[in-house]
């Protein structure tokens, strides 16, 4: 590396010790996003506010709501009288589940006849759609398997057991935790974020206050100027990186499982790429708050396509290509099969491709317009 | 081209386009090796296109220039290792000290490492910044970081350097020292252009050229520049001196009337005295002259004289 690279890099440094406030901001920043995002995206709903309304007033239709209790994803807050008590605990928020069961409920299944019961859902919020009815429909599933087995049994003719069982095993985050999921996406949304917006703004702060402007009449080439500048953060985005997982490990119990070198080598692919893009965007930049400004409007896409937030398979054909676009998009492959899954180079190498196909193309355009003519 | 060894720079045909805009137009000048060239010239008029034409970071239109032997579009970065620049806003990074900032700007220019803490100590020396070496360039006030900025210009020892207004917004007795900052430079042989709004800056320059419109107007030693206009210059003491003035400068041979706290100062060309016009014109206008002298003619009358006198060209052009 030429010499010229390096006075520039340490100037950076130098400028990045007395801006004390953005080094603060580069390290608790991701340890407040870790917390945010670790705490609060939570897909799998649990206990969720109920109530019932007992026509039948019998031990079954009593046994029924306690057995659905029981699984942990309700929590009966009351029983109510009629339907306009549902409707207005649904819509004050203080029920988004009612559970219904009609009178007769009991003798109905005493004379072996089909008996039924009703679930009431608030639909405003998918998410506990899915989860509430779910869970209550494999409940009364198992419960009727159960009755019609004692049934066949008490008959004389019937199997042993149930005719077909499916036993799921969950690898790699067998208890299902979100964090577990999160933690280690989140390594990649916030080197997007840091990444991007500290080279757009440190370029575009060298032209705001018209050093760029010294720098272009310097003998100064443009690479040494680009990879001094973008080397100390480099160096951050290694030490965010590692402080994530750090946390990750110790407040979340995050397990890091897989080759971590292979993942630090591959991460620079990822760090490189964004760079480069916080280049790109520096030179349509003419002020430190535009350049914030692109990086932020950036970083909404990212968190929406690249599987960070939302599952990729349940995107719509044309995200989905956009989201091939985005270098977060297979950086959150890499770092979850390497570490939830222990993957080595061969699970990661079409991401690779990828990756690598991206920061080729981003160091092209970024050296396009990245000229030093002023003209 | 000419004797290389004599110019340092020299421009052929110089011109540069932006756009519908033309900036700089058929511009051809050339410096002296060690001399104090001043461009003079209103705002607007090509100073800066010019020297960053010069500097190899502005691509000319057409017409061709070479620097210290370099051709300007083709070498630029020749050029570049070898000059010193100072922009308008002396650009200094704020948030380093001075002399963190002359040591990045040492290492930039390739002033070997060994050598480099040793040279930035000379230079603040020099300058006079030793005291200020741990004080952050951002806490400077305007004459001091014009100096730290001459500093890191001329930190690699160039043999040319550009500045770019480099004393606007300074006060006199900065500008007086950093006048012998460049009166130092030119003896030791370093050779200086320079852009300035100030008149008696520009009679400090060896030669000095106008620049109006993208054009030049006009290149020469200061003396040779006013005595080209032929302008004859007067200070009167008068009554009523506003109503005076305005009679004044309808005639057509008056290029300027201005005002010099009691003083009129008048300056005519065409060969008419100034002295005699303004006693005749105001004494039969029933004004009375309680005092009249000839005087010297200046750059700013000359510079005055020929902005007034293209402006006028331009409004008969545009009638026609």
């Amino acid at each position: 590396m030429n010499t010229r690279t390096w006075v520039i890099a340490h100037k950076e440094l130098l400028q990045l010790r007395r801006d004390r406030l953005t080094l603060a901001m580069m390290i608790v920043l991701p340890l407040l996003q870790l917390l945010l995002f670790g705490y609060a995206i939570n897909t799998d709903v649990r206990h969720i506010p109920s109530v019932v309304y007992d026509q039948d007033r019998s031990a079954q239709s009593r046994d029924l709501a306690r057995s659905l209790e029981a699984t942990g994803f309700y929590d009966f807050v009351g029983s109510v009288n009629d339907y306009d008590d549902i409707q207005r605990a649904l819509r004050g928020n203080r029920a988004r589940v009612a559970l219904v069961i009609p009178p007769g409920y009991a003798s109905n299944l005493a004379r072996g006849k089909p008996a039924q019961a009703q679930l009431v859902v608030d639909g405003s919020d998918p998410q506990t759609v899915a989860s509430a009815t779910n869970t209550a429909a494999s409940l009364v599933a198992l419960r009727s398997t159960e009755i019609l087995l004692q049934r066949l049994q008490l008959s004389g003719n019937g199997f042993p057991g149930q005719p077909i069982t499916l036993e799921p095993d969950t690898w790699y985050n067998p208890e299902l935790r979100t964090a577990v999921y999160v933690v280690p996406g989140l390594v990649g949304v916030i080197l997007t974020m840091t990444m991007v917006m500290l080279t757009s703004m440190a370029i575009a702060r060298e032209r705001e206050r018209g050093t760029l402007e010294q720098l272009i009449v310097s003998p100064v080439r443009s690479v040494e100027l680009v990879v001094g500048k973008i080397l100390p953060f480099v160096v951050i985005g290694y030490v965010q990186m590692t402080l994530i997982f750090l946390a990750g490990r110790i407040v979340f119990d995050v397990p890091i499982r897989g080759a971590l070198l292979l993942l630090y080598a591959l991460a620079f692919l990822f760090i490189a790429a964004n760079l480069a893009l916080g280049l790109f965007f520096s030179t349509l930049a003419k002020t430190q708050q535009q350049a914030m400004q692109m990086s932020f409007f950036f970083l909404l896409p990212n968190i929406l396509l690249s599987g960070f937030m939302f599952p990729w398979e349940a995107m719509p054909r044309p995200a989905q290509l956009l989201s091939q676009g985005l270098p977060l998009t297979h950086f959150l492959r890499i770092v979850r099969i390497i570490t939830l899954k222990d993957g080595n180079f061969a699970d990661v190498r079409v991401e690779v491709v990828w990756l690598s196909a991206i920061l080729a193309a981003l160091i092209l355009l970024a050296s396009l317009r990245f000229s030093k003519k002023l003209g | 081209m000419a004797d290389s060894a004599e110019f340092i720079i020299e421009t052929e045909h110089l011109s540069r386009r932006f756009g519908e805009l033309l900036a700089v137009n058929d511009l051809s000048l050339s410096v002296r090796r060690g001399e104090i060239f001043g461009v003079l010239g209103p705002n607007g008029a090509g100073k800066s296109t010019t020297i960053r034409m010069l500097c190899g970071i502005l691509d000319p239109t057409s017409g061709r220039g070479s620097v210290i032997g370099f051709d300007i579009a083709k070498q630029a970065e020749q050029i570049k290792q070898r000059i010193g620049y100072m922009t308008q806003r002396f650009s200094l990074y704020e948030d380093l000290t001075v002399s963190e900032n002359l040591g990045f700007y040492a290492g930039i220019y390739g002033v070997p490492w060994r050598t480099r803490r040793a040279r930035v100590a000379q230079v603040m020396e020099l300058s006079g910044l030793t005291a200020r070496s741990k004080q952050l360039a951002g806490t400077l006030s305007g004459g001091w970081k014009q100096r730290v900025a001459l500093a890191s210009a001329t930190i690699h020892q160039p043999p040319l350097l550009f500045l770019d207004e480099p004393t606007a917004g300074v006060d006199p007795v900065s500008r007086r020292e950093f006048w012998e900052q460049i009166h130092r430079l030119s003896a030791e042989g370093t050779t200086v252009l320079l852009t300035t709004h100030y008149m008696d800056e520009a009679e400090r320059c060896h030669r000095l050229s106008f620049i109006f419109h993208g054009e030049l107007l006009d290149v020469g030693t200061p003396d040779q520049i006013v005595e080209r206009r032929n302008l004859s210059v007067a200070e009167l003491e008068v009554d009523r001196a506003t109503e005076a003035a305005v009679l004044l400068r309808a005639r057509p041979e008056v290029d300027e009337v201005a005002h010099y706290g009691h003083l009129l100062r008048l300056a005519t060309h065409d060969g008419t005295d100034a002295k005699t016009l303004a006693e005749s014109l105001l004494l039969s206008a029933k004004f009375s002259v309680s005092q009249a002298r000839s005087t010297r003619a200046t750059v700013e009358d000359a510079f005055v004289s020929m902005v007034r006198s293209e402006h006028q060209n331009r409004e008969q052009e545009g009638r026609t």
